[in-house]
């Protein structure tokens, strides 16, 4: 199959069942609201090496925002519910709550499960800090040394998948690159989505073993341009100088989906000469996401 | 189609009717409802005396006339909704846990006292003793919301231990006395001796106050949390303006003779000129 010239592998993206949050900070300027999300999401890349992704699911104006000041919105992903939980925890008490001006709030409100957070973020106010109940939301006001830290007591967690990918193939480092920007510029902003790597792209693939015992992955021999005539098999094709993967992490499938349709659509329009997906054979993740249908031409979309 | 009840006979004395609930009605004709009995002054009587009654009870009672007379209105509800097409006499919703009061005129002393859910709005003024404990109680309101768009009289919120008391107009005295939680919004002016008493709990009002020298001045600052409360308000119809959600505010805490975990936040003059 063709896309704008590219080819598009008779693949799949393999992915996983998670636990996700949304999370909303606000603070008195986008730039501060911005600089606590920067953050919470940084070194939240993959479970692999970080316990939970993490990434910017979008800037939010002030009227979208539970106070009406300037916002941005936060999804963290985990493998259980206990692990959102935890590292929301400790983000959102180290990175958000530290930050100047800032207060942070649930944005799941129709998720059916909930994990306190504010409710463990209150005892750094030392019995100083005060509960508010508003329509059945309780929020606690941390006293800190700009004013208060506002915080939900409970945040909702949903189901949700993670490690959707797409691989993109090009003729050397500079093209590939430019077409994994491209990509990741119509990806982002989907709405339920994220993509938790730098700049929203991974160049360090790995497959799910090593030759060393101490390790359980390593580098993906397979899609690199160094080890073609060493590895053990080489999925690369003639002319292939470089790939980079685009790593989705979604609250539910659909948006993992969306989000890939655009970065297939969007790195194929710009250059990619093959776009394929990371998968394990289908004997790991509990979704198989196949690359081709969401290849169709745009207006064909449901 | 709802339950409607229009008083025909004014009662000469009070007249105490806490039958008047939608739970206390479901199921019952409207012959059945005007045969329940009713206290009036020292007398039984039946409800039909006063009230001509029509309709089905769908969850909602519509009660029509100067209600002023008429006690306990809603008093122990825990769902459904009562609207009062006129005024309504004291002990409106007392202890009530669920469901919603709409009264269109005013309401007598003692609206919603030791009340643990629901919402009750006064679209007039209340008397005294708004969301409070009972002589002899120590809590007061324990959850819901009371929101009263004129006036209210003494002692609001006495005893309070959670919830949310709006007050669209001016408090009269002792608003908050002995406040153990909870929230009292004031949009007008507090009466004297504010938060007497008061252990923990919050107490705003958009104006300047004489405070208790049992409190004691913390700073000025914006709380955010009022960013989420007041608009709240707005969104029940309470003229808030978005001055006053944004605004800076004096922060006294008090009450030292008790606790000493309560505060008082008084929108700053320069704010409030802007609110205005």
């Amino acid at each position: 199959m063709q896309l704008n010239g590219t080819a598009i592998v008779d693949t799949f993206a393999e992915a996983f069942a998670m636990w996700g949050a949304r999370v909303v900070i606000t603070a008195e300027t986008a730039e501060w609201a911005r600089a606590a999300a920067q953050s919470m999401t940084g070194f939240a890349t993959s479970i692999i090496g970080c316990k939970c992704e993490a990434g910017i699911e979008a800037e939010l104006p002030p009227a979208e925002t539970p106070d009406g000041r300037p916002g941005i919105s936060v999804l963290l992903f985990s493998t259980s519910a206990e692990g959102v939980g935890k590292r929301l925890v400790e983000r959102v008490g180290q990175c958000v709550m530290t930050c100047p001006t800032t207060a942070c709030y649930n944005g799941l409100d129709a998720a059916a499960e909930t994990v306190v957070v504010g409710g463990q973020l209150r005892y750094f106010g030392d019995k100083h800090q005060i509960s508010k109940l508003l329509a059945g939301r309780r929020l606690w006001r941390v006293p800190v040394m700009d004013g208060e830290f506002l915080v939900d007591e409970r945040f909702g967690i949903q189901p949700a998948v993670g490690g959707g990918n797409i691989l993109i193939l090009g003729r050397d480092q500079a093209a590939t690159l430019r077409a994994a920007e491209a990509a990741v510029a119509a990806m982002r902003g989907t709405p339920g989505a994220i993509l938790p790597f730098p700049g929203g792209v991974v160049r360090s693939g790995s497959k799910p073993k090593s030759r060393y015992s101490f390790l359980f992955a390593s580098t993906n021999d397979a899609y690199c341009p160094t080890l073609r005539p060493v590895a053990a098999a080489t999925d690369l094709p003639e002319g292939i100088g470089a790939v980079l993967e685009i790593v989705i992490d979604g609250l539910d499938l659909a948006a993992v989906e969306q989000s890939m349709r655009r970065g297939i659509h969007a790195a194929a329009a710009a250059g990619a000469v093959q776009i394929s997906a990371g998968n394990y054979g289908g004997g790991l993740g509990q979704y198989q996401i196949a690359l081709r249908p969401l290849a169709e031409p745009v207006g064909a979309e449901v | 189609m709802s339950l409607d009840l229009t008083l025909h006979t004014a009662p000469a004395v009070p007249l105490e009717a806490d039958i008047l609930t939608p739970g206390r009605l479901a199921g019952l004709s409207a012959l059945e409802t005007a045969k329940l009995t009713v206290v009036h002054g020292n007398q039984s009587a039946e409800l039909g005396e006063f009230f001509r009654v029509s309709g089905a009870l769908d969850g909602e009672i519509h009660l029509t006339g100067d209600l002023a007379r008429v006690k306990l209105i809603g008093a122990g509800m825990s769902e459904g909704r009562i609207v009062v097409h006129g005024s309504a006499g004291m002990h409106l919703g007392a202890g009530m846990s669920g469901g919603e009061i709409l009264v269109e005129g005013d309401a007598g002393d003692w609206v919603g006292p030791e009340m643990t859910g629901g919402r009750i709005v006064v679209h007039g003024n209340a008397g005294h003793m708004v969301g409070a404990a009972y002589r002899g109680s120590r809590v007061g309101l324990q959850g819901g919301e009371i929101v009263i768009f004129g006036n209210a009289g003494n002692e609001i919120g006495s005893g309070m231990r959670r919830g949310l008391i709006a007050i669209g107009g001016d408090s009269g005295d002792f608003t908050g006395v002995n406040l153990l939680a909870g929230t009292i919004v004031v949009l007008g002016q507090l009466g004297w001796r504010t938060g007497a008493g008061m252990r923990r709990g919050t107490i705003v009002s958009m104006h300047a106050a004489e405070v208790l020298p049992t409190f004691s001045f913390a700073c000025i600052y914006r709380p955010i949390f009022l960013r989420l409360y007041l608009p709240y308000l707005k969104r029940l119809g309470l003229p808030v303006t978005d001055a006053q959600a944004r605004g800076s505010y004096q922060r006294w805490c008090g009450d030292a003779i008790e606790l000493n975990r309560g505060e008082i936040l008084l929108l700053e003059s320069g704010d409030a000129a802007a609110a205005n």
